[in-house]
């Protein structure tokens, strides 16, 4: 870790509690969640619907609805030797930021854009409501974002959005949304609804992007296999919390925490034989009343008394492996085996 | 499985499914799509949206009329068979849909959703007997204690056990085949698997057979490992054959495509994958299906002059696969 | 008791649609039982001409000095029994032929809509002169029956939508698989989930033959004798009411106690929609 202490980093959060209005009480959308994206680095969160990962990806931006607040925390942002708070910038602060620092690409690319506007006034748009006052050299940027995406520029930008196709779309959107090269670049989602070949086109887009631009990226996705495809780190989430952070290596072949050995063994894989597949028993809690301690004790075959009364913190159990879990060393040691027992039982 | 002795229980024969789009205009959503299965078979439908999947199994649930084409339930042709035959199809196959908060009347409470079939049907004599069955049923489904189930509305219940009461649904008229249109792609990983391991159990002890339809081959490898994979191009069965088959020796180059371009919970074996290049990333409409085989404005091994001209039909390649590709035809394409 | 409890907390979750609904009992009320309490002032008192309201004249007295408010009270049951009437037939009018058009499809359904089409390029008021000219219109059931069939075109093409629409729903699909039957399918999957929007258009169309109502009444197209709101204003209008600053009591009465009355029934949508959603229904 003194190694990776020194690397430069992006975004450093330091306990971020957010948190949002419901009609039945305080959702605690993201607990306490700390965690540093080195420069350059794809750092994945993975975690099944309502774990927060959404409302995380949210924050870092600023862009939660009216209902939902940053309760305490820091997200440093860090460029150039320039550091900031993000959680303290103003709104007009926050639009000079927003895209040309930090890009989203937030999914549903079907919807992200006017219907009535070619493709080229949409840039347009975009480009004049943060400060751009030339045409040709917009245009001239655009013809080079398209070229990393594969697109032809001359053909799409003159299209309406209806006549592109769903990952033609998706395209537009990466390269709208990479076009001012910003530093940090987040994304949501980005091959949901596509289809398979689609879904590969964006995949490679995106990997020799990341390889050409450098930028650093957060990725957020209910897709195991997409983090196994781009990411860097890959860090889980559960109920909420950040429950484990390691390298895509350890994540997927020495996870210590149960749970992310439950979801990577929940997957199947195409290659090799059929695997029996592992069930993680009852179903993700209610966020308004999450339960005490650590929070997937009542679905996790390594839960004792200590687990029930006592929430785990995230330490380094491993050199760059960091996990939330009191057991770590027993899923270390069985390799997450407890897991698919319970459900043979 | 023996699959040898097993019935013929569900078959389309060369079933073509037309939509009007205007007056003038249709457009061919399936053509010449044939395949059967056996009783307690899986049968798996594979391929991307629109390429007529859902509507082969809204056919082959009795829920859409086909333009032309038989469908034949126990060897009979269910559209001109007489009243008491069609009856008898209609509740021997049912429907599990893909999205569980579409599927379920959010104005009923479990137990009218279970108990209206069990009592239409005079499967459940009373109302109390149905509530019985009710119960049983919900405990088939794992939604255990039962009790805790019957008084519920669907929005009270998680996307996964909304999904158990469509199967407790589809299960009250005792179905020997079950047609399940994505029926897990909606679900959280965690509960998806129990979900996949819950009808593959009805499989065992009920001997229902399915047409499991999924845009997902890593889950269609893992359900129908000892059933049958049938892959769809453009309304067009491309490659059917024996799961393991399709899966690790794929014959069309639409499925090699497919299997190449999908990513794997596994990096190494993800970021290692030989992948197919397409000659292109636009996937043509309906309404302009390209001659030929269809596949060939896209295919990596395209023939100008063969394959726009003729399209390919289905026919046997190795170890019980068929595929219709023309390059397949003389000689097995070059791996 | 615990059931009560429920049902004041789901009444009272939408404060507008609360306040809607006691309106709407406020005004049912004094239409209804008020004439009970309130005598209806009809002599003529020369020397109390547009008095402003009092302790004894609550709302001031018209052009011949007779009490506005127990005009007021009087003047209610006849336009709340017309628009309810109205409101009734129209709405089952569209629900049966717009469900019938939407389930029924080919020639039944271009029948219903050549029908639809045809009544609604009908224009009312003309018609309804033409009728007055024909039939005797003191008859409130008689006037409520002839507003009713004249407006059921509009709904009839937007249930007929929504029916389109739940058809193709996955849990109707499902009901048809498991061959629960038509009659199932409408009474039990379909009519449930259309029940809110009936009911909001059930008021929608009680407000809308208010207005159709007291328009006629007041343009004199309908020669409606008796004590209704819309007479009131008429009176007040051929009396030359807008002109006398004295007078605004008079004209303003039947025209507050109509416009209250429609605010309330809308704000009544409101709970409406709450109480048919079993969403809310259960949370609360």
């Amino acid at each position: 870790m003194a190694e990776a202490t020194q690397t430069p980093y992006t975004l450093k959060v330091e306990n971020l509690r957010v948190s949002y209005q419901a009609e039945r009480g305080k959702v605690k959308a993201v607990r306490d969640v700390s965690f540093t994206l080195q420069k350059g680095e794809t750092l994945a969160f993975i975690g099944e619907s309502g774990c927060g990962k959404t409302t995380l990806g949210l924050s870092l931006i600023r862009l939660l609805p009216t209902t939902a607040a940053i309760e305490q925390g820091k997200i440093i942002y860090h460029h150039n030797g320039e550091e900031f708070d993000i959680v303290n910038l103003s709104e007009k602060q926050l639009r000079r930021f927003r895209w040309r620092e930090f890009a989203m690409i937030f999914q549903g690319a079907q919807n992200a854009f006017n219907p009535v506007l070619r493709i080229w006034d949409q840039f347009w748009e975009t480009a004049r409501a943060h400060g751009e006052t030339n045409k040709r050299h917009l245009r001239e940027r655009v013809e080079e974002t398209f070229r990393l995406v594969q697109l032809d520029p001359d053909r799409v930008l003159r299209a309406y959005p209806h006549q592109l196709s769903g990952g033609m779309r998706q395209r537009v959107l990466i390269a709208l949304g990479l076009l001012l090269k910003p530093p940090l670049v987040l994304l949501d989602e980005p091959t949901t609804a596509l289809d398979i070949l689609t879904q590969r086109s964006v995949i490679d887009v995106l990997r020799d992007l990341k390889s050409q631009m450098s930028f650093s990226l957060i990725l957020i996705s209910h897709d195991l296999s997409l983090a196994a495809e781009l990411a860097d780190r890959v860090a889980t989430m559960y109920a909420g919390t950040l429950v484990e952070i390691a390298t895509v290596w350890d994540a997927y072949y020495r996870p210590l925490h149960p749970y992310t050995a439950g979801l990577i063994r929940a997957v199947p894989t195409l290659s090799g034989e059929r695997q029996d597949l592992v069930s993680i028993p009852g179903s993700p809690p209610d966020l308004i009343s999450p339960p005490t301690g650590c929070a997937f004790h009542p679905r996790c075959p390594y839960a004792t008394d200590q687990c029930r009364q006592n929430t785990p913190t995230l330490i380094e159990a491993e050199p760059n492996h960091m996990v939330a879990c009191w057991h770590w060393d027993e899923v270390a040691a069985d390799g997450g085996a407890r897991m698919k027992e319970q459900v043979e039982a | 499985m023996s699959t040898q002795e097993a019935q013929e229980l569900l078959s389309l024969h060369h079933v073509v499914m037309e939509f009007k789009v205007s007056r003038r205009a249709t457009v061919r959503v399936l053509d010449d799509v044939s395949f059967s299965v056996k009783e307690g078979e899986i049968l798996c439908l594979v391929g991307e949206s629109g390429c007529g999947k859902t509507t082969s199994g809204k056919i082959a649930a009795g829920l859409l009329q086909p333009t032309s084409g038989e469908v034949r339930f126990r060897g009979q042709n269910v559209w001109t068979a007489d009243k008491a035959t069609f009856r008898q199809y209609r509740r021997g196959v049912q429907i599990i849909h893909q999205d569980p908060y579409a599927s379920l009347n959010p104005t009923q409470r479990v137990e009218d959703i279970l108990s209206a079939p069990l009592l239409r049907h005079k499967i459940a004599r009373n109302r109390r007997e149905a509530h019985q069955q009710v119960l049983d049923l919900l405990r088939t489904v794992d939604l255990t204690p039962p009790e805790d189930f019957i008084k519920k509305y669907p929005h009270q219940l998680s996307g996964g056990q909304r999904q158990r009461v469509s199967i407790a649904r589809a299960l009250t008229l005792r179905p020997q085949f079950l047609v399940a249109d994505e029926a897990v792609s909606m679900l959280d990983v965690s509960i998806r698997v129990s979900l996949l391991q819950l009808l593959e159990r009805l499989r065992d002890q009920m001997g229902v057979a399915y047409l499991f339809i999924t845009h997902d081959l890593a889950v269609a490898k893992y359900f129908a490992w000892e059933g049958r994979i049938a892959v769809m191009y453009l309304g067009r069965i491309v490659e059917i054959g024996p799961t393991p088959q399709i899966i690790n020796n794929p014959q069309h180059p639409y499925t090699r495509a497919l299997l190449s371009a999908l990513p794997e919970a596994d990096p190494k074996a993800t970021r290692s994958k030989q992948r197919v290049h397409l000659r292109s990333l636009d996937v043509p409409s309906l309404l302009n299906v390209p001659r030929g085989c269809s596949f060939h404005p896209r295919c990596p091994l395209f023939e100008e002059g063969l394959c726009d001209g003729k399209v390919p039909e289905l026919h046997a390649a190795s170890n019980g696969v068929q595929v219709a590709c023309h390059l397949n035809e003389n000689e097995k394409v070059a791996a | 008791m615990e059931s009560l409890r429920r049902t004041f907390r789901l009444l009272t979750y939408n404060k507008v649609g609360f306040i809607g609904l006691l309106g709407v009992i406020f005004f049912v009320l004094m239409a209804f039982v008020g004439p009970y309490f309130v005598p209806l002032d009809t002599k003529t008192k020369v020397d109390k001409i547009y008095e402003p309201p009092s302790k004894t004249f609550w709302l001031g007295t018209d052009s011949e000095g007779r009490d506005i408010f127990s005009q007021i009270v009087h003047g209610g049951k006849d336009v709340l029994v017309v628009a309810f009437l109205a409101g009734i037939i129209s709405t089952t009018i569209a629900v049966v032929l717009g469900s019938l058009s939407a389930l029924a499809g080919g020639g039944v359904d271009g029948l219903i809509m050549a029908l639809a089409d045809i009544v609604l390029t009908i224009p009312q008021f003309p018609l309804l002169a033409v009728l007055a000219g024909l039939v005797k219109f003191n008859n409130v059931t008689l006037l409520a029956v002839i507003l009713g069939v004249l407006s059921w075109p509009a709904l009839t093409r937007a249930i007929r939508a929504q029916v389109l629409s739940l058809r193709e729903r996955e849990f109707v699909e499902a009901a048809r698989a498991l061959d629960l039957g038509t009659k199932h399918i409408i009474l039990k999957e379909i009519l449930p989930n259309m029940m809110s929007y009936i009911a909001i258009n059930l008021i929608f169309a009680m407000t809308a033959a208010i207005y159709a109502q007291v328009g006629l009444v007041f343009l004199g197209l309908v020669p409606f004798s008796g004590h209704n709101w819309g007479v009131m204003l008429s009176l007040a209008w051929t009396r030359g009411a807008i002109f006398f600053k004295d007078s605004l009591w008079y004209i303003m009465s039947p025209v507050a106690a109509i416009a209250l009355f429609q605010l309330s029934l809308i704000s009544f949508t409101r709970l409406l929609e709450e109480i048919f959603n079993p969403r809310l229904r259960t949370s609360v």
